[in-house]
């Protein structure tokens, strides 16, 4: 917003303001902080009744006669952190103009998330217990479920970058659309760790 | 603050920490839950250190250096607090630009509830601009960041300018003169 001194005396709100950020805080960055705001009161408040089914109240984790695949949910976990890698490639080859290892690192990490989310939906259909059965069973189907739909809208995401990709939509000057579904995959992916680490290994 | 969602570089590289914390922490656990639990403990402090250890984006950038061998006097930086009435300029100056900065809480700067602030530049920056406009003089104001610093900073980048003067703050002055090699007095 500048103001010359020539224009002093024929006013110079005749128009809207300009937008304005200071470069302290861009609106993205301001934008992304509310992202992750956001995200940490949603799964902040599965947490806490996670703490307090297990801490306060004392609940057995897992609670018997039940038990949680561990081993399941560590090959799954190998999976989506690998799908972060192929995503990091996806995006590092478009940087170089790469089509060919943009084109299959999206599709790698669309195979590799949809291979997590039919591995998780194969467990809960042979974990033996549901929601119903006590706070427990109630806290790890919210908590795995909540990542799960984080999953889905990561895989819807992906679909769509991997047929623009295929397209020729993307190039090494404009691949915004990669960028950001990137970060969101990577986001997931660390909230899964935290949800592993959470529910089948403390 | 590091912003780990900055860009997808820097997710992937918060990732790779996430991991190596996860390992330590399953390393715990393997011996003993408690054990997990305070690695958990630790890696989450340890995390959050890491993230603070990087500035925003925008407050990291050197500015840029003007050559002091450019004959001083000519193009002049005004770096003027909100509420300052007056500053003196070398009457060698030939183009002036003012830039008060919008000086806002941090609350207020997270918020982007700035308004008030903006306006109460904004007003500061006519009434320097009027005062030092005069004949073969181009003058402009503008309203600058929250930060005097990051004010000078930003003007620096569109305008090269031979000298700075600081209007009502020494303590600016003296921050903004050790990072930059263009004179800088108070006015």
């Amino acid at each position: 917003m500048a103001v010359h001194a020539e224009q002093l005396d024929h006013g110079v709100h005749e128009h809207p303001p300009e937008p304005h950020y200071s470069s302290r805080i861009s609106p993205s960055v301001l934008g992304m902080f509310l992202f992750i705001g956001t995200e940490i009161m949603l799964f902040g408040a599965f947490f806490t009744a996670y703490f307090f089914v297990r801490v306060v109240a004392g609940t057995a984790w897992p609670t018997p006669p039940f038990h949680l695949p561990v081993f399941v949910a560590l090959v799954n976990t190998c999976i989506l952190v690998t799908s972060s890698f192929t995503m990091h490639w996806a995006l590092q080859s478009v940087k170089r103009g790469n089509v060919f290892g943009l084109r299959a690192g999206l599709l790698l990490t669309f195979l590799l998330g949809l291979t997590f989310l039919i591995t998780q939906g194969r467990e809960y259909s042979r974990v033996g217990f549901a929601p119903k059965d006590g706070a427990f069973a109630t806290i790890f189907y919210c908590l795995t479920g909540l990542h799960g739909a984080h999953v889905f809208v990561g895989l819807s995401i992906l679909l769509f970058m991997t047929i623009r990709a295929f397209r020729g939509h993307f190039s090494p000057e404009h691949h915004h659309g990669v960028e950001i579904g990137g970060i969101y995959w990577h986001f997931v992916d660390v909230m899964w760790i935290v949800v592993y680490l959470t529910v089948y290994i403390l | 603050m590091r912003n780990p969602l900055r860009s997808e570089s820097e997710a992937f590289r918060f990732l790779l920490v996430v991991i190596v914390g996860a390992l330590v922490i399953v390393a715990g656990a393997t011996v003993n839950t408690w054990l997990g639990v305070a690695a958990a403990v630790v890696v989450v402090i340890g995390i959050i250190w890491w993230l603070r250890q990087e500035a925003l984006p925008g407050t990291v950038e050197p500015a840029h250096k003007v050559d002091p061998s450019t004959p001083a006097g000519h193009r002049v930086l005004v770096v003027a607090m909100p509420g300052t009435s007056s500053v003196t300029v070398s009457p060698n100056a030939t183009e002036i630009v003012v830039t008060v900065p919008a000086l806002a809480s941090k609350l207020e700067a997270a918020t982007g509830a700035v308004d008030d602030r903006r306006a109460d530049a904004e007003q500061t920056a006519v009434s320097l601009t009027r005062r030092l406009s005069r004949p073969g003089v181009s003058v402009r104001g503008e309203v600058g960041a929250d930060d005097p610093w990051l004010a000078a900073e930003d003007a620096l980048r569109t305008f090269g300018a031979d000298a700075i003067v600081v209007a009502g703050d020494a303590a600016v002055a003296d921050q903004i003169r050790g990072r930059v090699t263009v004179p800088v007095s108070v006015g």
